[in-house]
């Protein structure tokens, strides 16, 4: 890989409808570094992170994630980035295993039922494998949301409020799952209310207010 | 670190959304159950209102098999997106990423095939119900069946896409594709009709012909316009 910064954004502003969500947000983070953002409810936390994700296109500004130009290369950007958020992108009707087995073999991850299956293992769901995901508490999905991000392996990982819904096990779980995702120089996005465990993990802070970057 | 493996191509891509749609459908039965029994009460109703002249029945049963299909479609094909934004799941698939063309001609593919077993389930009640036998064989009513399943489904596809995410979804899909498939309506109870009725003077060859032009025209808009659809 190429040693361009992971995230280099200059102006980058998102709207929706007659509404700035997002403001003229400049933003560098090298290979390897972590940036927590913090900031209160419909601050622009989430909608930086789909920007960035390259689930929406931003309005103005421009932003290359690893070299890559996200307006024009946005199918490469999507390759290398990971993203975690309310919204599980879990089948109702599938069942766990299933739930990992098809993006599992979209991405063409050798071997998708052993890989599947120890992901299971890692987020504590190996005993619920094969049960329809409509049966599971919302820390249950969000632990196999985790699993479905760490299955695509990337480069970049873009974290909205994941110790949310999560019971304290769970949480520590999670904070695991990032460390070891950073020991292993993924760059890691971390969007969170729980500020003490979002600086435990991350050496920078972006705090917004309004869709811009403000003063915490 | 990603991309390190090899992605499926295009056409593998088509299949394993193909295969995950059709396994959805076998996990939630009862939709397909309700889509099966809505059709057949449409199909019924038509019998009521017309009365007990089986001759009358006989003439328009290619018909009302299509509009029966063609009511059921816009359940199915709403429920198919449904499934999709429940959870962001499109957006999940999106960003893994898939080709949204890929994405188009699986789920265009499994909305097709769910309405094909729809319409096996129903040719036998037609039959029965309206009191005709298919005189040029039950292999050529096959053949315009599926011609007709795919016409319904690729634009319904597109147009599901595009409502999906509307207020009024349930209003705004009949609405939009109902007069885009009144060419393949006309074309598919023409060819029904021909099926069942005989085929003296050869136009039967015409109408599949239509119904070929008409599969060509919104296969290829489907995969051309869906990654704008589908792209916020």
């Amino acid at each position: 890989m190429s040693t361009a910064p992971a995230i280099d954004a200059v102006d980058l502003s998102r709207r929706y409808g007659m509404r700035w969500a997002l403001a003229r947000i400049s933003l560098r983070l090298d290979q390897g570094q972590s940036l927590l953002l913090t900031g209160h409810n419909g601050s622009g936390k989430t909608t930086l992170l789909r920007v960035l994700a390259g689930a929406v296109p931003a309005s103005t500004g421009r932003a290359s994630i690893f070299g890559l130009d996200l307006a024009k290369q946005r199918f490469e950007v999507r390759q290398r980035v990971g993203l975690l958020t309310h919204a599980n992108a879990l089948y109702e009707d599938l069942s766990a295993q299933e739930n990992l087995l098809v993006p599992a073999r979209l991405l063409g991850v050798p071997q998708p039922s052993a890989r599947a299956a120890a992901l299971l293992a890692k987020v504590g769901l190996e005993g619920r494998a094969k049960d329809s995901v409509r049966q599971f508490s919302a820390g249950m999905r969000k632990r196999l949301s985790i699993a479905r991000l760490l299955l695509k392996n990337p480069a970049l990982a873009l974290f909205d409020e994941p110790f949310g819904e999560l019971d304290p096990g769970g949480i520590e779980q999670m904070e695991s799952v990032i460390r070891e995702l950073q020991q292993a120089g993924t760059t890691v996005v971390l969007a969170t209310h729980l500020i003490e465990q979002g600086q435990s993990l991350c050496s920078r802070r972006l705090h917004l207010s309004g869709g811009r970057a403000a003063q915490a | 670190m990603s991309p390190s493996h090899a992605r499926p191509g295009f056409w593998l891509s088509a299949l394993l959304v193909l295969q995950k749609d059709l396994l959805i459908e076998w996990r939630s039965r009862a939709r397909l159950n309700a889509l099966v029994f809505f059709a057949l009460s449409t199909l019924l109703l038509f019998s009521f209102a017309l009365g007990a002249d089986t001759r009358i029945l006989g003439r328009s049963a290619g018909g009302y098999l299509w509009l029966a299909i063609m009511f059921a479609s816009v359940l199915a094909l709403g429920e198919s997106f449904r499934v999709e934004n429940e959870n962001g799941a499109l957006d999940g698939l999106r960003l893994l990423p898939v080709d949204p063309r890929a994405i188009f001609v699986g789920k265009a593919t499994g909305n097709a095939a769910l309405l094909m077993v729809v319409a096996v389930v129903l040719v036998p009640v037609t039959l029965a119900v309206y009191d005709v036998r298919p005189l040029e064989g039950l292999p050529r009513l096959g053949g315009v069946l599926a011609l007709g399943c795919l016409g319904i489904s690729a634009p319904g596809t597109m147009y599901a896409a595009i409502t999906s995410r509307s207020r009024a979804k349930d209003v705004l899909l009949p609405l939009l594709l109902f007069p885009i498939l009144i060419p393949a309506l006309i074309a598919c109870s023409k060819a029904a009709t021909l099926v069942l009725h005989g085929d003296a003077m050869q136009e039967l060859r015409s109408w599949t012909g239509l119904l070929l032009g008409f599969n060509a025209a919104y296969w290829s808009l489907g995969i051309l316009l869906f990654p704008s659809i589908i792209e916020d």
